[in-house]
């Protein structure tokens, strides 16, 4: 867990935001206190706070005063919004360049999405998973 | 709660010489060896309320180092000053600061020819945050038994009371100086649960030298890597982490990305190369690895740490 090459601080976040996006903390739901995460996996309280007040500022998070961490209300959507909104440079455009690399053609990823997308409709499931 | 302040600690050319030893050779003549230095102008700062790992190869000066904050040994050159910020004294000269200052040292600094307890009775009298309290818990959670003598104890158990006398001090600096040595794996993660856990109810200032890195590092807010008795870096863990960067690829596409940086360690399996290099990568570059199919990695302290301090020095 968190070894990857980004600061602790910022895998933690990208984390959070994570099981935020994907609807495993809920919203006004509690997050884990820095005491509780440090310990849990073993790093320094110092690294898990300074993850915790970035997601604050971003308003990920919100603070409850002598109680704890919060997800803030609608940072889900927020979340899902700016992903989205990165979802096609970030993520797509490599795929698309490395595709042109290759030589796949603009009709075969058609094909293949559409076929996907088939399977993806026809099973719930699958979609919940990609 | 620590009725002190966390305590930082600041050493400015610090020089520490062992005397000078006179031997005899066989055919009766008396040679002068030379003092042996163990700091050569030692420079660091110690900010308050941190966990802050001590790293360095056998002799680089640790102990030594660790040795001066606790007013253990004196300076032959140079200052050192330790107290809560802004009023760091002496500790040589200023009994207030030692009494807030506990070295836990490998040997444990226990009474050897009397119960367990005992021991921790010193401590109790000597330490005015002791927590009683704590010390109970953790020597259960050790298993150590308080009516057996230091001497009867494993080596492991001996460790495991000294880590115990560490955070039950709950001293405004606590040094712990290779603590881990003889303990089980298990019982050093039961340590450092043991610490986050203290150290975040009862925030101070924290050392711990361990040649265990790994085991370690993400235990770290700042580390300070010392080498030949001087201090090689002092910075936050993940400055140190961001000191360096991997990559491992086809080796014509990694060459590119490697140009122009010190290359910190190479290795080679068949056409596939892994290097170690300084620096960080910037956006562009991260872009161009991704496209060449070559993958960005981070590198462990402990990686680092061996590069820095490998006296065959840095292949390039």
């Amino acid at each position: 867990m968190f070894d990857g090459p980004e600061p602790i601080y910022v895998q933690i976040a990208t984390w959070i935001r994570a099981q935020v996006l994907a609807g495993e903390l809920g919203e006004e739901e509690q997050v884990m206190s820095t005491t509780q995460f440090a310990t849990t996996f073993r790093i320094n309280p110092a690294t898990a706070a300074k993850a915790f007040s970035g997601l604050v500022d971003e308003g990920v998070l919100y603070k409850r005063r002598g109680v704890g961490m919060f997800v803030a209300p609608g940072a889900r959507q927020a979340l899902l919004a700016d992903h989205r909104k990165h979802y096609f440079e970030d993520v797509l455009a490599p795929v698309l360049q490395q595709a042109d690399i290759l030589g796949i053609t603009t009709d075969e990823i058609v094909a293949y999405v559409l076929g996907a997308e088939g399977e993806r409709t026809s099973d719930p499931h699958t979609k919940e998973e990609s | 709660m620590t009725s002190t302040a966390p305590f930082g600690a600041r050493l400015d050319d610090v020089v520490v010489q062992f005397g000078k030893n006179r031997r005899m050779l066989a055919n009766g003549t008396v040679v002068k060896d030379e003092a042996s230095t163990a700091l050569d102008g030692a420079t660091v700062t110690i900010r308050p309320g941190t966990i802050t790992g001590v790293l360095g190869r056998n002799g680089a000066g640790k102990t030594t180092m660790l040795s001066l904050l606790a007013a253990f040994t004196r300076p032959t050159g140079g200052t050192v000053v330790v107290g809560p910020e802004g009023a760091e004294e002496d500790p040589w000269e200023n009994s207030w600061i030692t009494s807030g200052t506990q070295l836990v040292r490998e040997s444990g600094d226990l009474i050897n020819d009397d119960k367990v307890s005992t021991s921790l009775k010193y401590y109790a009298d000597m330490r005015p945050d002791w927590s009683a309290e704590t010390a109970e818990r953790l020597l259960d959670v050790f298993e150590v038994d308080l009516r057996k003598k230091p001497s009867a104890l494993s080596r492991g158990k001996r460790s495991a009371v000294g880590a115990t006398i560490g955070l039950a001090t709950r001293a405004p600096l606590t040094i712990f100086d290779e603590v881990y040595l003889g303990m089980d794996a298990p019982t050093r993660y039961a340590f450092y649960d043991e610490l986050l856990a203290d150290y975040a109810a009862h925030p101070r200032t924290i050392l711990l030298s361990s040649h265990l890195v790994e085991e370690v590092e993400r235990l770290f807010e700042d580390v300070m890597v010392i080498d030949g008795g001087r201090v090689l870096l002092a910075e936050s863990a993940d400055q140190m982490r961001a000191r360096g960067f991997s990559l491992t690829g086809a080796k014509d596409a990694v060459g590119r990305l490697a140009e122009g940086r010190r290359v910190l360690h190479r290795q080679q399996l068949g056409a596939t190369v892994q290097v170690t290099l300084e620096g960080a990568l910037d956006d562009d570059e991260l872009a161009a690895a991704s496209a060449a199919g070559v993958e960005v990695g981070a590198v462990p302290v402990q990686d680092l740490f061996v590069r820095l301090t490998d006296p065959r020095g840095v292949p390039s």
